[in-house]
């Protein structure tokens, strides 16, 4: 069950994306999950569809990847469809049984919403995948640069340094929760069933040795740094470096493409120009 | 005599709870440049202590520490030596800080500054030199005990250092990673040259070095080339330790009132000597 955390799971394909400037590509989400939220309509939703599609497609990484990570998620997107479908009441009615009612408007938001929660996590899914953590802390650190001109550059440096290690340990930490969790259980420990109190007194025993043995960690950790001359952001180098080249570029200008295509379909939509009626 | 590194007079304690624990006094040893040393010891006869004080990461109360004629205990020098005498560590997990290999191996590097082209160029030497340049772009904790620890060993290769310290790197390997990571310091020592200062608790990883040092309570107790140090099997029962498979056999059949020469201590020497004795007998 622990295993299923896809955090920053990097797959390697060597596509296009997995090239692209990730500060570029982490604007571009930002950018994109703004227009899934103002695409109110049939059209610039179904454009964002094929775009995403699109960019899944060249990043090569297999849709079942990308499935898994719905798959996790299943149960907040039934909910909030049904909540959705049953909570609108504008639209004409479809359904009515004992005092539920469903309407048209219901089942479009409810549809609509669903897409939306999707398409969010499959685009965020593809930075995750297309992007190594390393990358990803670099662009963080890279974008909250011009914090540095008013004196946070150590901050910002820390930060970036803490996110890395942070990424590195969670897969660790997640295995070693699970061998502590398997000890407690062989010794008759019993953490899935009973009242909620009990449960979350249960959990004491996995937490503690779990503590403990992360301080053994940082201590362990901050040694290793040392001895290989880390002394924080100062003088420090990187061994990737990344310039936009003409890839990013191209990138930059799809994206602008992309905004006002959304844009041009809002305004056509909200203006009457195109419609569709399927009630 | 050329010495890498000259531990002088030293003497070291931990405070603990405002109480001075000594772990060691007045201790002095030197390690020859080019050499293979392995340092033996029961637990808690001060060898990660030792260790820690060749890079300065523990500095004496008393006497000195020098690399290469560099005091450890001067601030100024602090880089310089840890770039000269890396150190690797028993548990893999706890010393790789990235997410993707070649990323890690680039840290040390990184840290000191190097050109981006330079950093590639060690760090791609570095993988092959550990046999991982295939993994560069996997992820450290899907990779086996031994991948890992020799990733490890790559991040301090980096750093292209003189000498290299490692304190039980095998302990937590299965036997086929254990092979792996001995493999790639035994080819490090020969065909770069790089010092070797291996603390372990396998007999069998001591009977290749050009030195063996038994520490016991913080005092060496042996030293000198396998076969004198392992000759003298009651010293080594008394600091906690097993002898070599060879050589408790011999040991043993000694005992029981068979005459062998002395010094045996690889499998094959073994080997011979028991043929030797079996067709004498017939
Ligand atoms: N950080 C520390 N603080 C206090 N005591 C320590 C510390 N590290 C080691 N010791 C003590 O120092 C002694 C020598 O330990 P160590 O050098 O780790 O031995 P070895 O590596 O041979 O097992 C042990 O008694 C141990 O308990
Ligand atoms: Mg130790």
């Amino acid at each position: 069950m622990l295993k299923d955390i896809t955090l920053g799971q990097y797959y390697p394909t060597n596509s296009v994306l997995h090239r692209l400037d990730p500060r570029l590509k982490l604007i571009v989400l930002f950018a994109i999950i703004v227009f899934i939220f103002i695409s109110s309509n049939v059209f610039s939703l179904a454009f964002l569809i094929l775009f995403i599609a699109l960019f899944i497609i060249i990043s090569k990484v297999p849709f079942k990847i990308y499935i898994r990570n719905i798959k996790s998620i299943v149960l907040i997107i039934a909910l909030t469809t049904t909540l959705n479908a049953f909570y609108v009441d504008t639209g004409t009615v479809v359904l009515k049984f004992w005092n539920i009612t469903i309407t048209s408007g219901g089942i479009e938001r409810a549809v609509f919403m669903t897409i939306r929660i999707i398409l969010l996590i499959l685009s965020s899914a593809m930075l995750t995948y297309t992007t190594t953590p390393t990358e990803l802390t670099y662009a963080i650190e890279s974008l909250l640069g011009p914090l540095k001109h008013l004196g946070l550059g150590n901050a910002v440096h820390t930060l970036a340094m803490m996110m890395t290690i942070a990424l590195r340990f969670i897969p660790t930490l997640v295995e070693e929760t699970e061998k502590i969790m398997n000890a407690q259980k062989s010794r008759g420990a019993d953490l899935e069933s009973g009242p909620l109190l009990k449960r979350i007194k249960s959990l004491l025993p996995i937490l503690i040795p779990l503590l403990i043995s992360s301080f053994r960690r940082a201590y362990d950790l901050a040694e290793a740094m040392e001895c290989r001359c880390y002394s924080g952001g100062k003088g420090r180098q990187r061994m990737k470096q990344f310039k936009l080249g003409v890839r990013d570029y191209i990138s930059i200008f799809i994206v602008i493409l992309l905004i006002a295509s959304i844009l041009v379909i809002n305004y056509l939509y909200s203006a009457g120009i195109i419609y569709l009626n399927v009630w | 005599m050329d010495n890498i590194i000259e531990v002088k007079n030293v003497s070291f304690e931990y405070d603990i709870e405002s109480e001075k624990k000594p772990i060691l006094k007045d201790f002095s040893v030197s390690f020859q440049r080019g050499s293979f040393t392995v340092i033996l010891g029961r637990n808690g006869s001060g060898k990660s202590t030792l260790a820690k004080l060749l890079n300065g990461l523990n500095k004496p109360s008393s006497g000195k520490v020098f690399v290469d004629g560099m005091d450890t205990s001067l601030p100024e020098y602090e880089i310089e030596i840890k770039r000269r005498v890396g150190m690797v560590f028993q548990n893999p997990d706890n010393q790789l800080i990235a997410t993707i290999v070649e990323e890690d191996v680039a840290f040390g590097p990184e840290n000191l500054g190097f050109e981006p082209g330079e950093i590639r160029r060690r760090v791609d030497n570095a993988l092959k030199a550990v046999d991982m340049y295939d993994y560069r772009r996997h992820a450290p904790h899907k990779l086996s005990g031994g991948q890992k620890q020799r990733v490890a060993i790559a991040g301090i290769i980096a750093m292209e250092p003189r000498c290299l310290v490692l304190d039980e790197p095998t302990a937590m390997l299965d036997p086929k990673g254990r092979q792996e990571v001995m493999q790639v310091i035994r080819r490090l020592n020969k065909e770069k040259n790089i010092t070797i200062i291996l603390i372990t608790h396998y007999m069998d990883e001591a009977v290749n070095a050009d030195r063996v040092i038994v520490m016991d309570g913080g005092k060496i107790v042996l030293d000198g080339p396998p076969k004198e140090v392992f000759s003298k099997p009651n010293i080594i029962k008394q600091s906690g330790l097993d002898l070599p498979q060879p050589t408790e056999l011999i040991f043993q059949l000694k005992e029981a009132g068979f005459e062998f020469q002395d010094g045996i201590i690889s499998v094959d020497e073994c080997v011979n000597a028991l043929k030797r004795a079996l067709t004498q007998e017939v």
